[in-house]
């Protein structure tokens, strides 16, 4: 019974087992979960965290990680305002803040893959660069939208559902499809898998790493992007700590920190699991306070998991 | 002009003059053996044949045409495949993707799946290479990885394929799969530098063979008919050794160690043997028998489920091996680069590591102590370093081996002495040493237990074998009932064709 029990738990589907557990759990005991109007809510809740955890996975799975997709997302929103408010044109601004988010990311690769420091510490400095630029550019202050054809990006519905949900489901349609059908996805997990393999083999291993870093900024502009739009200015504080949300998602939804191993599907998951749980301590009323420390807890049951998944695979 | 053509290579690592003046051809579908023991430049050879390297001075040409690599990738598009000692496979990626990486069939970026597993059924079909090439790596064993490997050279319509030291983590069944496969492909006019420590598969396989020793070139044979084995390791060592395994009976003591009924949850059934004082006790059999597992219970490596163990009498708590050590058993590890050798520290902090608690005065470290004991480990050993501050990853196999013994030999009181592997991947000079050096502990009244795959081996230094096959121990012979074929049939599981193997 255990034993049946370990093997659904840490079999490849394990993930979507615990999901469902989950949601039906939350369902049946959490009042008002289960309505349209807080499943729209969750979904908008978890969109930046979504959106960015698309090519989180990526980084993670070529055994880089990125801490600086949080100030980028920030960043990305005040070039995006300030831009647009700047030039009168919204698709000036859009094109501005992912393309702000693009450099910071082709930085953030050129000196990880080119110069070999290693990507924590890399992305520990830019964190704190960028952060500092969102902070320079409006003298730490929000930055307020002129046209209110902004607020339409994170407003305007279709088929009753909201844009930024759509954006979150191409995307996540999108990097799997790149992640398993070509040649760039199986590049990236080869990387993570064996790096001196995939360079004997001819992989372009730096290459691929600065676009993976450069894709992960174009990312966190599009998600910077739907922010401003959803809080209707630019903030210089907003997106603190999305990094750890983004990266607790990515390993509760079985991306392997040791590289190589990575799935769509367990990201999808993963998000909406960290969706689930604060959105159903929100219901709860539970304090914000408290909410750190499930927070927590959370990511340290995944990592645990995919320590056992790990070594369960290994004896097999 | 030979096919393949090394001219002149020269390569200096700082410090090292790792290959110099090296020249010798190769003709289109031999098989060449590339001997010589660890440091002589094998491996350097075959990194600036792969294009991993470049040579400081000289030229490598193939069929006529002088080869410049600027990369790895430009040795590939030149038909120069290197199938290393560590597999390069990508384990979460399946076998049809391995063979394709670096070079996916793709339009747009988008992979074809249906392209890409149709050239690579043909090609492995077209080899007779039989493995199911959807199947994930990870989900392989390791000869069938090795396989996989092979394949990455057919796939490429290798001209030139190197392997080096193919059979080290392979059973003898596998190697039988492999030389086939060998054979196949010098039928068909490849050129196949074979690189091995293995004297019985190089006189087997290799239609002509070179020795390097130093950097240099020691020895070019065209062909093997009039070379004899002691004239080969003659070469590689420099010096004639006539005996390598040196074998000295010794008077055996006391039972030290006694193992009842261990079992752990990676050893099922339970397991009993004992060794004595001043014996050396051989565990022989093929790959995942259970004999490293068994020994990583008695080290408390593992958990151990049942069973006990005793040393001089006394019952062993081993729930790990700080208390096997305390008792007096140690372990070295087979696996030499994972387990044992702390990489990027020194020789004498490798030494040093263990018995470091015996070093303290009032709890401060005492540097002239821990010195002292590195040097005489050093001396002791022969370990060949300029100085004990050498980074261990500098050494070679063997003289890392000989590192790691003096870690276990610094600890006093050691009474059982447990080695996995002593002599994988080592080169005949230092495994002489490694010997002769298990004798002397013998000799002082250590038991020693031995784990290895090589027969001979088992057979030259041991007093008494146990065979293991799928996890019990399934034979057991004192010296003088020592016979290959009665060894080999206990330790193969079906009880299968044993001279087929021997042979």
């Amino acid at each position: 019974m255990t034993s049946r029990l370990k093997k659904i738990l840490l079999g490849e589907q394990g993930l979507v087992v615990i999901f469902i557990v989950a949601f039906a759990l939350v369902s049946l005991l959490v009042p008002n979960f289960l309505t349209d109007r807080n499943m729209l809510g969750l979904l908008q809740s978890v969109v930046t965290v979504g959106i960015v955890a698309c090519t989180m996975m990526f980084c993670l799975a070529a055994r880089d990680f990125d801490l600086s997709v949080g100030s980028i997302v920030a960043f990305a929103g005040m070039v995006a305002v300030m831009a647009s408010n700047a030039t009168g044109s919204i698709l000036l601004g859009l094109i501005a803040a992912i393309t702000c988010g693009a450099i910071v990311g082709w930085v953030n690769g050129v000196v990880i893959a080119k110069f070999r420091i290693n990507a924590l510490i890399t992305t520990l400095a830019t964190m704190q660069i960028v952060r500092g630029f969102a902070l320079i550019s409006s003298d730490g202050r929000a930055v307020g939208i002129n046209s209110p054809d902004f607020y339409q990006l994170a407003l305007s519905k279709l088929l009753g559902i909201p844009t930024p949900i759509w954006v979150l489901a191409v995307l996540f349609a999108i990097f799997g499809f790149v992640l398993n059908s070509t040649v760039f996805g199986k590049n990236t997990l080869a990387i993570g898998g064996n790096p001196e393999a995939s360079r004997l083999a001819g992989v372009n291993v730096d290459r691929t790493r600065i676009w993976i870093f450069t894709l992960q900024g174009v990312v966190c502009g599009i998600a910077g992007i739907l922010l401003a739009s959803r809080i209707t200015s630019g903030q210089p504080n907003a997106a603190v700590g999305l990094e750890l949300s983004v990266i607790s998602a990515c390993v509760l939804g079985g991306v392997s920190l040791a590289g190589g191993r990575a799935t769509m599907p367990g990201v999808i998951v993963g998000v909406l699991i960290m969706g689930i749980a604060e959105n159903a301590m929100n219901l709860l009323n539970i304090p914000a306070f408290y909410q750190y420390i499930v927070r927590g807890v959370i990511l340290l049951l995944a990592v645990l998991l995919d320590n056992l998944r790990s070594s369960a695979l290994g004896r097999r | 002009m030979s096919f393949l053509e090394f001219s002149n290579i020269t390569k200096t690592y700082p410090g090292v003059k790792a290959l110099s003046d090296v020249s010798f051809g190769v003709e289109k579908g031999a098989v060449h053996g590339l001997m010589g023991e660890n440091g002589a430049g094998k491996s350097t050879l075959i990194k600036i044949l792969s294009g991993d390297q470049h040579a400081d001075a000289g030229e490598i040409s193939i069929d006529g045409k002088v080869q410049a690599y600027a990369s790895t990738r430009n040795a590939f598009d030149n038909g120069v495949i290197v199938i290393h000692q560590e597999l390069q496979l990508v384990p979460e990626l399946s076998v049809a993707e391995n063979l394709s990486l670096g070079r996916f069939p793709a339009s747009a970026g988008v992979i074809a799946r249906r392209r890409m597993l149709d050239d690579v059924g043909a090609k492995l079909k077209s080899a007779g290479i039989d493995i199911d090439m959807r199947r994930k790596v990870k989900t392989l064993s390791i000869g069938e990885r090795q396989m996989v490997e092979i394949a990455k050279a057919v796939m490429l319509d290798a001209r030139v394929i190197a392997l080096d030291e193919p059979t080290s983590s392979l059973s003898s069944r596998e190697s039988e799969i492999l030389f086939k496969l060998i054979g196949r492909l010098r039928g068909e006019g490849k050129v196949i530098i074979y690189v091995s420590h293995r004297l019985d598969e190089v006189f087997r396989l290799c239609d002509s063979l070179t020795v390097l020793r130093d950097g240099k070139l020691a020895a070019h044979h065209q062909s093997l008919k009039d070379v004899t084995r002691d004239q080969v390791v003659a070469e590689m060592v420099g010096r004639e050794i006539s005996d390598i395994w040196g074998f000295r009976p010794r008077r055996t003591g006391e039972v030290r160690l006694k193992v009842d009924n261990l079992s752990g949850a990676r050893l099922r059934t339970p397991a009993s043997f004992e060794a004595r004082a001043g014996e050396i006790v051989g565990f022989f059999g093929l790959i995942g028998a259970g004999r490293s597992e068994l020994m990583r219970l008695v080290f408390g490596a593992d958990p151990r489920s049942g069973g006990t163990i005793t040393v001089d009498g006394k019952a062993v708590a081993a729930a790990s091996p700080h208390d096997a050590i305390r008792a007096g058993i140690v372990l070295c590890s087979e696996d030499r680069k994972h387990d044992g050798t702390i990489q990027g520290r020194s020789i004498e902090e490798n030494i040093n590591i263990s018995s470091r608690r015996h070093h303290t005065r009032f709890g401060v470290l005492s540097r002239t102590s821990e010195i002292t004991t590195a040097e005489t480990f050093i001396k002791k050993l022969k370990v060949r370093t300029p100085s004990r501050k050498q980074d261990i990853v500098n050494l070679s196999g063997g003289n890392q081996q000989k590192v790691i013994l003096g870690r276990w030999l610094s600890e006093q009181n050691i009474r059982v002495l447990i080695v996995d592997e002593p002599t994988r991947g080592i080169d005949v000079g230092a495994k002489s040493e490694i010997y002769e050096l298990l004798y002397q502990l013998a000799e002082e009244g250590m038991a020693i237990v031995i784990v290895s795959s090589e027969l001979p081996e088992v057979m030259g230094i041991c007093d008494r074998i146990l065979v293991m096959c799928g996890g019990r121990i399934s034979a057991e012979l004192a010296r003088d009932q020592f016979a290959e074929k009665a060894i080999l049939a206990a330790a193969l599981p079906d009880k299968k064709t044993p001279d087929a193997i021997a042979s």
